[in-house]
């Protein structure tokens, strides 16, 4: 089959390479990019797993070609570790209150959470188990994901202000 | 503060022992997207493996044109049972004594069974390949009905043909897989017979499936030039499945290297051997290159590993005050088209003969018909130990009958019945000895958390409101006191294929005093990293941070039977604190040497061992592991570390009392959980915060399967929940927040007291939820409906009780 070549922005770096046209993202950030942070738990969109953000939207990146986000600026849970290294605000909240488990789920986890804070910096218990509803966990119950968001949500409102 | 003026409170705290919710080291990795799965290894020239599977429940198999398969670029080879038959690969034995095709000989016996196997160089070639293998099928009658099945002529396993003895006993059918009884029939029937009450009911708990979020997968990997196999999979026992392939291949096991990277969930699903570890083997062997198969996750939920498909047909006998006298079960259990439960050789049925549950029943019988259906293999303990979940929820719903055939308060029938505290060790009439017990402790507190008698009160305030026309909402009150038997399991009586199910533990405490341990268990997000780590760090007195944990590597790891049926903690955790004992029994010795007194004349404080009546005269654990590698201490060998294997005399007894309160919609079938207290008594708690998280895991579990999950088929053996759009994972939206409790009672013969609580969530939440269910219908004459309760089997329920006008 023949290949396209496709450019994309993953975690602030610019990347490039060759694909069929229908290859799946997940596929693409998996295998030629060796970024394997997001999972396949599903192939349906139903998990959540494989969850990245493409160009400020939460997107299910096992039923997405390459193709289709030719040029996209994607960011994956790789790129959410601060530039020190030292873990980021979700990861260090996910941690802190037992947010995972197996850690299958995580990245996606995660990712999304990243997105849901964006969209809404100071979500309701509620807002945040319905805008987690397309990431699927079976360790942890949520209980303790929807502690994690709430507590990084009180953090980075706190490193806002602080900035400002 | 240094080591002089710190107390021993802060020297302990320090250590993050036992007791301490100590943050899970593994996190750092997970968070960052580092883990290291299945799916994520590559080798140098790694082909990828594809099947084609049966779109038929049961068939012939006439013909497999491979031709145009293997005319696809980059397709390496197409394998059928023909291919493997030579090898004697076509079969491969199950953990149930039963074999189970590899790939379809001649027929095939469940919808999704391997036919034929792709290689190819990428997943897209093979998937596309295998879409391209033309297989004639000539259809058969299909079984999905176990009783059916043990009446039909249809004969399902040709290959046993004539074979009345099976590996459990006698065969009555040629359906027919075994017979299992336990506990003395006629006594039983003798006390039904006379008793003041007795209440009888069919109590199903259906098919589902553990669903682990990563599927299962392999990479195997023959290198022809050391003829050394590296087989990297989603094993739960990586150990018995390098034996297993030892065995089946004529490998030698030397030469066999499995590995269990980081695994993505397992819950019972990754216990057994499949077909697509045989075929990747196989092709590796063959090709000369790695080859990965991975499964989607329509494969996972048909072919590997069911668990449940039990139909419990029960009897309990009662005096008149609800003391009970006796209990007879007769469970018929759809094992599918093979036999492949994974349960210890001797127990068919797992410990299905825990279902006399917490209580104290002088009399009781089990018999277990084992069936062969149309249906995929598996029967896997999903979340529990070997059929306890079936047994929690038989024997907590044959109380909830029972207390409505006494129309007695469930919670009060339950009370009355418990085992006593001072009757520990107990005897149950159906073999087991319980180590250890306060059920009546656990219970009262329980009650008193949820305020039972208001919520009783606001019961029937609200049945009132109900049958005035003011609400169309019922509340359901959902009792369970559930009482697990894990920690397979004693030698004498507890194999898996012959090999004993202890479990072990190497620890080496290097010159500066940090150590690295070795288990023979895996986890699959359990902990065990941060957990074991603090055993060691309690009996040794060396941090837990400076602990690193490795498992999972049979080349380094000590043999051990793996992570399943909440064994870790009873017998690798067991195994742990014994070699860690051991190398405080040393270090001991070398602490009397370095301060020159005799080794009684020594004691162990914390992290330290201190002259006694001296305690400013001390050597630190690190002090003395330095020692350790730099003296010559007469009598003793260099060196510091210990291995211990662990046979532990007993399983253990972990127990809890779960109360789900649910309010459900008698129009739409729509539920609500507006509480749900678990309290669980897991003996000694290594950290608080991972038994919690534990928990909420299992009860979301429960939850999934008591409220709609199931695998479900036609009466053509098509798979109808084969994805997550039909197959029910809760989502963050449905799944409630929980309360969570304890009491603690240690278990007498585990060397810390621990007893599991991994799975004690499952078994004790199914039944809890599936009773708020039954008991919020009580009043209007409901008894017994069959999960899951999803909106749809709900409103049925309402409806038959006419409560829909």
């Amino acid at each position: 089959m023949s290949k396209m070549h496709v450019k994309l922005t993953v975690n602030g770096k610019e990347v490039e390479g060759l694909a069929e046209p229908r290859t799946l993202l997940i596929h693409f950030l998996r295998e030629d990019l060796k970024i394997t942070g997001p999972h396949i738990g599903c192939e349906t969109s139903h998990c959540g797993a494989c969850t990245v953000d493409i160009d400020g939207k939460s997107v299910k990146s096992c039923t997405t070609f390459v193709a289709q986000v030719n040029g996209a600026d994607i960011t994956t849970v790789e790129g959410l570790t601060n530039d020190d290294g030292s873990l980021g605000v979700l990861q260090e909240m996910f941690r802190e209150h037992h947010g995972l488990q197996c850690g299958f789920c995580t990245p996606g986890m995660i990712t999304r959470a990243h997105r849901l804070l964006q969209e809404n910096p100071n979500p309701t218990e509620e807002e945040i188990r319905f805008g987690m509803a397309g990431n699927l966990c079976r360790c942890t119950g949520y209980q303790n994901i929807v502690k994690a968001i709430s507590a990084s949500a009180e953090m980075l409102n706190a490193q806002k202000e602080a900035a400002e | 503060m240094n080591e002089q003026t710190m107390t021993p409170g802060e020297r302990a705290a320090n250590l993050k022992g036992m007791g301490s919710s100590r943050k899970r080291v593994e996190d750092v990795r997970f968070t960052q997207g580092k883990g290291n799965y299945v799916d994520d290894i590559k080798l140098d020239g790694m082909l990828f493996g594809a099947f084609v599977r049966s779109p038929y429940a049961h068939a012939r198999v006439v013909n497999v044109n491979k031709e145009a398969a293997l005319a696809v670029p980059g397709v390496v080879a197409v394998l059928t049972a023909e291919d493997l038959a030579p090898l004697g690969l076509h079969w491969m034995p199950t953990l149930a004594g039963d074999k189970q095709m590899v790939l379809a000989d001649g027929k095939v016996l469940f919808q999704g069974q391997e036919v034929a196997y792709v290689v190819a160089e990428n997943r897209y070639i093979a998937a596309d390949a295998a879409e391209l293998v033309e297989v004639d099928y000539e259809e058969l009658p299909v079984l999905t009905d176990p009783f059916e099945a043990l009446k039909s002529d249809v004969v399902l396993r040709e290959d046993l043909a004539g074979q009345t003895e099976g590996a459990h006993g006698p065969r009555k059918h040629h359906n027919h897989i075994f017979t299992w009884e336990q506990g003395d029939k006629d006594a039983t029937e003798a006390v039904l017979g006379e008793a003041d009450v007795v209440a009888e009911e069919m109590v199903y708990y259906h098919r589902t499936h553990p669903c682990p979020l990563e599927t299962c997968g392999c990479v195997a990997s023959m290198d022809k030039v050391t003829g050394k196999l590296t087989l990297y999979g989603t094993f739960q026992a990586p150990h018995a499945i390098r034996t297993v392939v030892s065995l089946i291949s004529g490998l030698a096991e030397h030469n066999i290297r499995v590995i269990s990277p980081d695994i993505g969930g397992g819950f019972g699903n990754k216990v057994g051997a499949y077909a697509g570890y045989v075929c990747s083997v196989v092709a590796s062997i063959v090709t000369g290159q790695p080859v990965k198969w991975v499964e989607n996750r329509m494969e996972n939920l048909m072919s590997t590993a069911f668990a449940r498909d039990y139909w419990m047909q029960g009897k309990i006998a009662a005096t008149k005050d609800g003391k009970i006298t006796g209990l007879w079960c007769h469970t018929t259990a759809d094992h599918g088209g093979f036999d492949a439960c994974a349960d210890p050789t001797k127990f068919p049925a797992g410990f299905m003969n825990i279902c006399t549950g917490s209580y104290d029943i002088p009399t009781a019988y089990l018999a277990v018909d084992g069936v062969y259906t149309n249906k995929a293999p598996g029967g896997v303990a999903y979340r529990c130990s070997f059929r306890v979940t079936e047994a929690a929820y038989f024997i907590e719903r044959m109380i909830e009958v029972l207390a409505i055939k006494l129309n007695m308060d469930a919670a009060e029938l339950r009370r009355i019945n418990f085992i006593r505290k001072d009757q520990f060790p107990y005897q149950s009439a159906l073999g087991w000895e319980y180590d250890s017990g306060d059920y009546h402790t656990a219970w009262d507190k329980a009650l008193k958390a949820v305020d039972y008698e208001g919520l009783r009160a606001e019961q029937a305030q609200r049945i009132e409101d109900f049958k005035a026309g003011r609400t169309r909402k019922l509340l359901g009150v959902g009792l369970t006191h559930f009482t697990e038997i894990v920690g397979a399991g004693p030698v004498k009586n507890c194999d898996i294929l012959g090999l004993g199910m202890f479990d072990s533990c190497e620890i080496r405490i290097h010159p500066t005093g940090s150590a690295i341990a070795r288990l023979g268990t895996i986890s699959q997000g359990q902990g065990h990293a941060t957990t074991f780590a603090q055993i060691i760090a309690s009996e040794i007195g060396l941090p837990a941070d400076d602990i690193t944990l490795e498992e999972g590597d049979t080349d380094t790891a000590p043999y051990g039977l793996g992570t399943y049926g909440s064994r870790s903690t009873p017998v690798a955790g067991a195994a742990t604190a014994m070699a860690a004992r051991k190398i405080r029994a040393k270090a001991q010795m070398i602490a009397a040497y370095l301060l020159e007194v005799h080794d009684d004349d020594v004691e162990w404080d914390v992290d330290r061992f201190s002259v006694k009546g001296a305690p400013e005269r001390f050597k630190t654990m690190k002090e003395i592991a330095f020692a350790a590698y730099n003296q010559a201490i007469p009598g003793l060998e260099p060196g510091l570390e210990a291995v211990s294997y662990y046979d532990p005399p007993n399983m253990t007894y972990p127990f809890g009392a779960y109360i789900c309160v649910m309010e459900i919609d008698v129009d739409t079938g729509e539920w609500e959980v507006r509480q749900f207290y678990a309290l669980d008594d897991c003996g000694t708690r290594i950290n608080p915060m991972i038994i919690e998280g534990q928990v909420h895991g299992g009860v979301t579990e429960a939850l999934a399967i008591a409220m709609g999950q199931e695998i479900a088929y036609d009466e053509m053996g098509n798979v109808k929940t084969g994805t997550l759009m039909d197959f029910f994972l809760p989502t963050a939206w449905e799944t409630p927040n929980y309360t969570t409790d304890h009491t603690v009672t240690p278990s007498p013969h585990h060397p810390i007291g621990a007893k599991g609580v991994g799975e004690s969530p499952n078994v004790g939440g199914v039944p809890a939820f599936s009773n708020a269910v039954h008991d919020a219908f009580r009043p209007f004459g409901l008894v017994q409906s069959h999960m899951p309760h999803d909106h749809w089997r709900i409103w049925k329920i309402a409806n038959g009780l006419g409560m829909h006008g």
